[in-house]
């Protein structure tokens, strides 16, 4: 058969099995999100902390997390662990533990930048109203911090999906891997494969997280 | 810690970081221009780019730099469009970046107040010397928080372009733990070489941050 485009898709079960791949790569990011956003909260209600010490340690662990890519991270998680330690850790397991402690990261800092952006004034109110230290947490402050947090908590799950991505380069086989594997199976028939299935990873993630954007601006707009 | 190792191995991780920092200030100046242009046809609301700059800011923030740099590379050349490696990795930069900075610029220009433009229509400024004279250098002071943030992520970023074949840190790095298996020098010196490129970034621009808020432009 001649090439012609996107007509590879549609042969066998190739569209099939993107779609597998990219569930993977979803599997990945929706674990790692569940875990980050709880363990976020804590880290962020952490670094609020006055006492010195955790603020030095929060701060030297989130100034190092953010300031390094993630692919190193991945590779410090990857290679570097099972070197130090002599754990294995799958390929699966360490970018599941990278996704992790990224994400808790950037979302430990968006939880401290929402709760120290609620003015002192709240919790005086609250507290002249006779409200205890528990019910002003949970009555003022934790509802304005939800709607505050809400927007970049939520782009920050696309990052999350976006930086899934490339734990293909540690041998997972998500979307890009099955992709890769079908381009290659294909490399006679389908000369030109790799622009039709890349084209359609591209798109694959789009559809992915342009949902979860809108949804993100749209809470953002009405908050305002 | 095996030191001979780290001392033959430098001036590979020394090279492989200038590549990452050609990459890095290409792709971020091209990313700069293209963010000026798209929040300039924002602001000014000219039809069809519009809509095209809308597009292209929704495409390029939804999808990672990797499947950019795969379609690139691996993807235009079936068309006979044949970009060299680094070259693909620059484009992938500034359409990646193009977008953030786009944000960037237009929280900026966005946060201007109207009375600056009507003030300066009424000393007989045209909406060209308005922009250049008055709109634009407020809005930059705004931006430059966003914009710093948006260089060290997108140098960051550029820890994927090994995949395409470019010897980066990444590269060297992977290279080395696979060959020798010192894997602990390996990535003390590829973490160790991160940290020089991005904290001077990261100081720098909290520095340049500080200054232009205590010049309080606009605000």
């Amino acid at each position: 058969m001649q090439d012609s485009g996107l007509s590879i898709l549609f042969m066998g079960s190739n569209f099939l099995r993107l779609l597998q791949g990219l569930w993977v790569t979803l599997q990945l990011s929706l674990i790692s999100v569940a875990v980050s956003l709880p363990l976020g909260i804590a880290f962020g209600m952490f670094m609020t902390l006055k006492h010195p010490a955790a603020r030095i340690i929060s701060r030297l662990i989130l100034d190092f997390v953010r300031i390094m890519p993630q692919l190193v991270l991945l590779f410090i998680l990857y290679f570097g662990v099972a070197h130090a330690f002599g754990w294995n850790l799958s390929a699966y397991a360490s970018a599941v533990a990278m996704l992790v402690i990224w994400g808790t990261a950037e979302m430990g800092d968006l939880v401290r930048g929402a709760l120290i952006s609620i003015p002192r004034h709240q919790y005086e109110s609250a507290a002249a109203l006779g409200m205890t230290g528990r019910q002003t947490f949970l009555e003022v402050i934790l509802p304005q911090t939800v709607q505050r947090l809400l927007p970049p908590a939520i782009n920050l799950v696309t990052r999350m999906i976006k930086t899934t991505s490339i734990v293909v380069l540690i041998g997972i086989v998500e979307v890009l891997k099955t992709g890769q594997q079908i381009i290659d199976a294909n490399r006679l028939q389908f000369p030109s494969a790799a622009l039709w299935i890349y084209g359609v990873i591209f798109f694959l993630y789009f559809l992915v997280c342009w949902p979860v954007s809108l949804l993100a601006k749209r809470l953002e707009r009405r908050m305002n | 810690m095996d030191f001979s190792f780290v001392q033959n191995y430098l001036p590979m991780y020394a090279q492989a970081a200038l590549l990452t920092v050609r990459i890095g200030c290409f792709g971020i100046l091209a990313a700069v221009l293209v963010g000026i242009i798209c929040s300039m046809i924002l602001y000014f609301k000219i039809p069809v780019l519009q809509a095209v700059a809308t597009v292209y800011i929704e495409l390029s923030r939804n999808t990672p730099l990797l499947v950019q740099l795969f379609f690139l590379y691996f993807g235009l050349p079936k068309i006979g469009v044949r970009i060299s490696a680094e070259g693909c990795a620059v484009i992938g930069l500034a359409f990646l970046g193009g977008s953030y900075m786009t944000e960037a610029f237009r929280s900026g220009l966005e946060s201007i107040d109207r009375i600056q433009t009507e003030s300066a229509g009424s000393l007989g400024m045209n909406a060209g010397q308005t922009m250049r004279y008055v709109i634009f250098p407020q809005a930059l002071a705004i931006s430059v928080p966003a914009l710093v943030a948006n260089v060290i992520f997108l140098i960051k970023e550029t820890s994927v372009v090994s995949a395409i074949a470019l010897a980066d840190l990444m590269y060297v790095a992977k290279d080395l733990i696979g060959l020798y298996y010192q894997t602990k020098e390996a990535l003390i010196m590829l973490v160790a070489f991160y940290l020089i490129l991005l904290l001077p970034v990261s100081v720098i621009g909290t520095l340049v941050e500080r200054r232009l808020r205590y010049a309080g432009f606009g605000a």
